[in-house]
């Protein structure tokens, strides 16, 4: 009798998804279809528990203090940092400031990076699939010091064109700042890959993860990038926080973006010197609120594992994909990477995205309609907008369903 | 008080009451949309274009006998729907009874959701370009 044979692939592991949608106070049992993740997702009770508990017990000003209840507010605002450190696996958490947001992470090290190592006639590299807020601040430090930004152009099926890399890439460069998930159509860059050419010449790289990390596990040092950043309200935390990741040995040379409290080591009129990091970057009072609850937002997201997060969403966003190519022939799908997660940009042939957004709405359904902060791609793509829906993993077959049932009305009411 | 705006407004209110169901309220805002034709013949400029809708609305006017006609244009059928509407009642009229004039009937139509000013639907920004025409014509 020979023996069994092992099965090829693992079973999917059991995950009570059901039970995750009704931990959204927002969404659980609503007949609400909240198709517009990429926007800002919903927050899960485990968020709101971790403020009131924190503005119950132990809130006060970070490291200021020598009170107890300073003492204690600073150990849970440093423990969060140490949890992001961890979910990104950052070789050390100093590496890990808190900002505003992904574009305030970009502003930072826009001016910050500009004034260590720009010079007249220097370029930056960005993407033709770049958000407004990895153009702007890059625009504005290049107007400054004189710098020229050169984009990698996007082919017609949403994807980079990688080819003209080597074209792009020269000693003039000082820095490529890149998207990772596109957040108008969905296109994941290979980012590995484009980090380890853009290294190989010599050139740092910023990761905007806006888009990538609620989506799929983060390894800052498996990816070898030297900075990242993300927002943490588009992955179930708190609005007004978000991440900036940088390498020690770049990022601690950089001089400081905002003066204030907390970034200082001695101040007189003469002159000030500065603290390292983390604390160089975070003038002024921290939202400690936000960070101490995106920890716990970030350690439920471990918990249902940031892998099978990324299973789920592909597995939906590749259903409603698959079903407005076969059974809707008047959708055009803009963005058709290979490779993609989450979001689903579309057009109704002949009809503006605002009147199927409008009508869309009318029947519970939130998308996003317009540019999504990409004029650059939509005028790449010669039109005014698109139709996104992005999807979370708390979002349901069902509700695809649904989507299309009320797709299939907006496009017999615009007949 | 101007009895002319007022009993346009009156009358598109009665056609929209006619509907008890939001799709249908739709498809006439939108017919209503179909039906608004910029003149033939008439240069259609991007400083004519208002800001603060996805869709891109362009606003011209003429001034006559004391009048002031508008002429309008939109990308998007709902957006041009709603300007329509709006023309109706605004158009032709002086620019004191423009002045004057409360478009609540929006509202009662059960439209009034488009007029927050936040909304990206460029109507709020469209009624504001309507009265500051009108402001400029006030001592004309």
């Amino acid at each position: 009798m020979s023996a069994p044979l092992a099965p090829r692939f693992s079973p999917p592991p059991l995950i009570d998804w059901a039970g995750i949608r009704a931990d959204f106070p927002l969404i659980a049992g609503q007949d609400l279809i909240y198709f517009d993740n990429a926007a800002s997702s919903q927050k899960p009770k485990v968020m709101l528990q971790a403020m009131e508990e924190m503005l119950s017990h132990s809130y006060a000003n970070v490291h200021r203090g020598v009170h107890s209840l300073s003492q204690k507010a600073t150990d849970q605002y440093e423990a969060a940092r140490k949890t992001v450190a961890r979910f990104i696996n950052a070789a050390d958490e100093a590496e890990v400031v808190f900002t505003s947001g992904a574009t305030d992470s970009i502003n930072t090290i826009a001016f910050s990076f500009g004034e260590a190592h720009i010079q007249p006639g220097d370029e930056i590299l960005l993407s033709g699939m770049e958000h407004h807020a990895n153009i702007v601040p890059w625009q504005l430090m290049a107007q400054r010091k004189g710098a020229v930004i050169k984009a990698i152009p996007v082919l017609d099926n949403g994807s980079l064109n990688l080819e003209s890399l080597d074209a792009l890439m020269g000693p003039k460069t000082k820095l490529l700042s890149l998207v990772w998930v596109s957040n108008s159509l969905g296109t994941v860059n290979p980012i590995p890959y484009i980090v380890q050419k853009a290294h190989a010449y010599g050139i740092p790289v910023l990761v905007d993860a806006a888009q990538a990390a609620p989506h799929m596990p983060l390894d800052v040092q498996a990816i070898d990038c030297d900075f990242m950043v993300f927002s943490a309200h588009k992955m179930c935390g708190p609005t007004g926080l978000g991440v900036l990741y940088g390498k020690r040995a770049l990022f601690e040379n950089l001089p400081p973006y905002r003066g204030g409290g907390d970034m200082i080591d001695r101040v007189s009129f003469e002159k000030t010197t500065f603290q390292g990091l983390p604390f160089r970057f975070e003038a002024g009072t921290p939202h400690i609120l936000g960070a101490i609850a995106f920890a716990a937002v970030l350690d439920y997201l471990s918990n249902i594992g940031l892998g099978h997060i990324e299973e789920r969403e592909r597995q939906l966003s590749h259903s409603l994909r698959s079903q407005l190519k076969a059974d809707f022939p008047q959708i055009q799908l803009i963005g058709t990477a290979p490779d993609s997660v989450s979001v689903v940009s579309f057009l109704l042939k002949g009809h503006h995205p605002l009147d199927v957004g409008v009508l869309l709405d009318n029947q519970k359904v939130a998308v996003r309609t317009g540019h999504h902060c990409c004029q650059p791609l939509m005028d790449r793509f010669g039109i005014p907008g698109t139709v996104r829906a992005s999807l979370a993993f708390y979002n349901t077959e069902e509700e695809i369903q649904r989507f299309l049932l009320a797709l299939r009305k907006t496009i017999h009411l615009l007949r | 008080m101007n009895s002319t705006m007022h009993n346009t407004a009156h009358l598109l209110e009665a056609d929209f009451a006619l509907f008890d169901s939001w799709e249908e309220k739709y498809e006439y805002l939108m017919d209503l949309g179909r039906d608004l034709k910029w003149p033939e013949g008439r240069l259609q400029a991007d400083s004519m274009l208002i800001p603060g809708c996805q869709s891109r609305v362009w606003l011209d006017h003429a001034f006559q006998n004391g009048k002031i006609e508008f002429f309008a244009a939109s990308e998007a059928l709902i957006v041009k729907g709603l300007i329509a509407m709006l023309l109706k009642v605004y158009s032709g009229q002086s620019a004191a009874d423009i002045l004057a004039f409360q478009p609540d009937f929006i509202g009662r139509i059960g439209l009034s959701q488009h007029l927050s000013p936040t909304r990206s639907n460029g109507l709020f920004s469209m009624l504001n370009t309507l009265k500051s025409t009108a402001i400029a014509y006030q001592n004309a």
